[in-house]
């Protein structure tokens, strides 16, 4: 099976979409957030809780969807504590981020232990299963691998469509950009940059926690510590990569995921025997890399980025 | 405009009075704007000028009295309020977002949020007509960044408008703009004006004030010391009502040229980002002449500056230093040839906020006797150098042991200007010297620098200010897009011969004008 095989396989594309899935929820959070000119490195954090918080509503009862709902509600908290240092206190967006991070993880163990306490291996719960979409998924190549998934899949797709008319097509998204772009002039029409932005911050953290409980509730049945390794910082990458616009945001995704699903399957090809396995869990990272630096060269960075605003001060 | 007394009062503020701790800002201000009517508020800095607006425009709330709109009052503290009952604020730093297009800047905040969609086609439309109404040409889908100064300012302008502002006020407007620029913006305020919008405009140039205006309100320490009709005063009686003596601006005499002490030949520097560099420039800074350099900022000014201050070295072309040519062009070569430079932006280049004045007016000389021997400061002979200068530059301080963001710009300004005049340099390169300075200061600045030339050294004024390049220049060159226009001597150009050089005509078809 050589890498075109691979490409042309409809399990191949099935797989990348999904592991795109998270990633997409995730970035779409922290371009929201970034768009209005805060930077959240609380990201990994978040989705960490999320994952936990998600899977723990299932299994302590409740259904999958009020489960997604837990874990939104946990991640607009963390942004809630995020954005009040952040904006109104005005302190340093990276250690407020990093802080965020290692308080969401921690507070997820100390919280994982509180509840399981004598458990050795996690326990699993009944995850999302793919919906069929009749007709489409009868499409060859196209059909499984874009319509026979989970239904937070498709929410993923239609989340990029709806948070990229609100930033272009709506009222609330161009005050949105403008505090991102130049606060004082969204203050010099009266509305609060305060607000945008906290909203901004507390929306966005809640996409992010989604992202993370698709790994327990989607992708996978159960709830591991290591499990979104890194995927926060992939995102940041990502919205580099995007330009700052989730249609561009989605694409990287996709690429990175795919890069990803490859590499686990070349891994299996007599290729794969010659060379150490972690040289093929290094290239989607090197691939992307080289991927942003191509991409983001001419990206318009928010111009009130990591910049905080003081109403009164110039 | 007769008739101005009987016409509707739009704005009133009435007695209007805001302290800050001990300092009272505005002291019982009160001033009525009739409909139709420009009103130029005049003052030094600090004058409580900036103060009176911010109270206006909900920005601060008043201590005492009331801001009255179309005769009601306004709440005091809300924004908000102040841009619903028809008041649109032009501030001086614009207030737009460089990725946003004109259109989105335009209606930012004009829609309530929770909508699902903005009305595009609508906003355009009405766009495009104040447009046309008011002479603002400008493309409503470009880009902010990519507009010059003049365009931003209308969009500002189409701001205000765009809300149906009935009452603009404009903060020092012409301050970035060319002498055309300028024109255009009197152009449309006098549209303005006859469309029976009101008009608030605040400017330290006398000339404008004459020019737009009907009445004159002079703040002075926080309180109104005179109001009048243009008809009725002229620029020296408002000079003086506005710093309360009767100043004058320095006499200027011509000065008696010298040798060429710094001779640039065909010199090259690559572009800078947006900025250019010099194109082929040549240039002769004599001794004993003020060589003024006029253009819009961004022009190619910041690469000379860097180049006679050694930062930079020509690409192409040659330097020479009284007669010799230099190689190796450093920025302790030029030092120690006495070059001496008063930088352009003084907050950022020109000083360290959190050092002390005295640790601030030795910064170029620290490193040597007498200041330093053997690696160890001779604090007390720092101290003494300072107090010489606080003394002999009237710099208004605590002492040489404060820290130097306590002082006003003014006071910033004389502190380096004596730590450059004390070295004695032979060449003096100003750059915007004077900026943001009330005319006290200004003409202070103004006389040490005609001191510096007749006692012999040669210096580079460069300001985007036409009125003080016209005033101190023995020549004038104009710089536009990197390129150095030749050399008028004092006298030969008008403002209006200057503008069109500035907006880089006249380079090409190589007319050559007296000089």
């Amino acid at each position: 099976m050589d890498i075109l095989d691979i490409l042309l396989s409809a399990s191949f594309w099935a797989a990348a979409i999904r592991i795109a899935s998270p990633l997409i929820f995730a970035t779409l959070g922290e371009l929201i957030c970034e768009r209005a000119g805060v930077l959240n490195l609380g990201i990994e954090g978040i989705m960490v809780a999320g994952a936990f918080a998600g899977w723990m509503a299932v299994y302590s009862g409740l259904g999958l969807w009020p489960g997604v709902a837990v874990a939104m509600v946990v991640g607009m908290g963390f942004g809630a504590v995020h954005s009040l240092l952040t904006v109104p206190f005005g302190l340093s967006q990276h250690v407020v981020g990093l802080g965020v991070t290692l308080l969401a993880t921690s507070s997820t163990y100390y919280a994982y232990r509180l509840a399981l306490p004598e458990v050795t291996s996690p326990p699993k719960i009944t995850a999302f299963q793919p919906w069929e979409i009749p007709v489409l998924s009868d499409i060859p190549l196209i059909g499984p691998a874009l319509f026979s998934q989970t239904p937070l899949t498709y929410l993923a797709f239609i989340l990029v469509a709806v948070v990229s008319l609100v930033l272009y097509r709506t009222p609330l998204g161009l005050a949105l950009r403008a505090a991102g772009e130049n606060p004082a002039a969204v203050a010099a029409q009266g509305l609060s940059v305060t607000g945008l932005r906290m909203g901004a911050v507390i929306v966005g953290s809640g996409l992010m926690a989604v992202g993370g409980a698709f790994l327990t509730m989607s992708a996978f049945d159960s709830f591991f510590f290591e499990m979104v390794n890194g995927r926060g910082w992939i995102c940041i990458a990502l919205v580099v990569f995007g330009a700052w616009k989730p249609g561009k945001a989605l694409l990287g995704a996709v690429l990175f995921a795919a890069f990803d699903a490859l590499q686990i399957r070349v891994q299996q090809t007599p290729l794969g025997a010659d060379i150490p396995y972690q040289i093929f869990l290094m290239t989607p990272y090197v691939l992307s890399i080289l991927a942003l630096i191509v991409m983001s060269r001419r990206a318009e960075v928010p111009a009130a980025l990591m910049v905080p605003f003081n109403k009164g001060e110039r | 405009m007769t008739g101005a007394e009987t016409a509707q009062v739009v704005l009133r503020l009435d007695r209007i009075t805001k302290r800050f701790g001990k300092l009272t800002a505005n002291d019982a201000v009160s001033l009525d704007l009739h409909r139709g009517e420009v009103v130029a508020l005049l003052g030094e800095n600090g004058a409580g000028k900036t103060t009176l607006m911010n109270i206006l425009f909900g920005q601060y709330t008043a201590d005492e009295g009331r801001v009255e709109v179309m005769g009601r009052a306004l709440p005091p503290g809300n924004p908000r309020a102040a841009l619903e009952a028809g008041v649109g604020m032009v501030h001086q730093h614009f207030t737009l977002a460089d990725n946003l297009t004109v259109l989105d800047n335009v209606t930012l905040g004009t829609e309530p949020l929770w909508r699902w969609r903005s009305d595009r086609s609508g906003a355009r439309a009405k766009i495009t007509k104040l447009a046309a109404d008011f002479h603002l040409s400008v493309d409503p889908d470009a880009k902010v960044g990519s507009l010059t100064v003049g365009e931003r300012q209308r969009v500002e302008i189409l701001k205000a408008l765009y809300r149906e502002a009935r009452i603009l006020i404009l903060d020092e407007p012409t301050a970035v703009l060319t002498p055309q620029e300028a024109d255009d913006l009197f152009a449309t305020l006098r549209e303005a004006v006859a469309m029976g919008l009101s008009i608030v405009f605040i400017s330290h140039k006398l000339h404008e004030v004459m020019d737009i205006a009907h009445r004159v309100v002079i703040l002075r320490h926080g309180k109104v010391v005179a109001g009048m009709a243009t008809a009725d005063t002229d620029r020296h009686a408002l000079a003086a009502a506005m710093v309360g003596s009767d100043v004058s601006a320095p006499k200027v005499n011509p000065g008696t040229p010298g040798a060429p002490l710094l001779n640039l030949r065909d010199v090259t520097t690559p572009d800078r980002g947006n900025a250019p560099g010099l194109q082929s420039v040549t240039l002769a800074l004599r001794a004993g002449r003020i060589t003024g350099l006029a253009g819009v900022s961004g022009n190619g000014q910041a690469a000379l500056a860097e180049l006679i201050g050694g930062l930079t070295a020509p690409e192409t072309g040659q330097i020479a230093l009284d007669t010799a040519d230099v190689t190796g062009w450093t920025p302790r070569i030029a030092v120690e040839h006495g070059i001496a430079r008063i930088p352009e932006d003084r907050h950022k280049t020109g000083t360290i906020a959190d050092f002390t004045l005295t640790e601030n007016a030795i910064l170029e000389s620290y490193h040597k006797p007498p200041m330093s021997r053997t690696g160890w400061m001779n604090w007390a002979r720092a101290e003494a150098e300072t107090k010489a200068i606080i003394d002999g530059y009237d710099v208004r301080c605590p002492g040489p042991e404060a820290r130097i963001r306590l002082l006003s710009g003014g006071n910033m300004q004389k502190l380096i200007l004596g730590r450059v005049l004390e070295a004695a340099p032979r060449i003096i390169l100003a750059n915007q010297p004077v900026r943001g300075l009330d005319i006290g200061a200004v003409n202070y600045v103004h006389e040490q620098l005609l001191k510096a030339r007749d006692r012999g050294a040669a210096v580079l004024l460069i300001s985007e200010d036409l009125d003080e390049i016209m005033a101190l220049s023995d020549v004038i060159h104009v710089m536009s897009e990197g390129r150095l226009s030749p050399e008028f001597a004092r006298g030969t150009m008008t403002p209006a011969a200057l503008g069109v050089w500035m907006a880089g005509h006249g380079f090409d078809e190589g007319v050559s004008h007296a000089s």
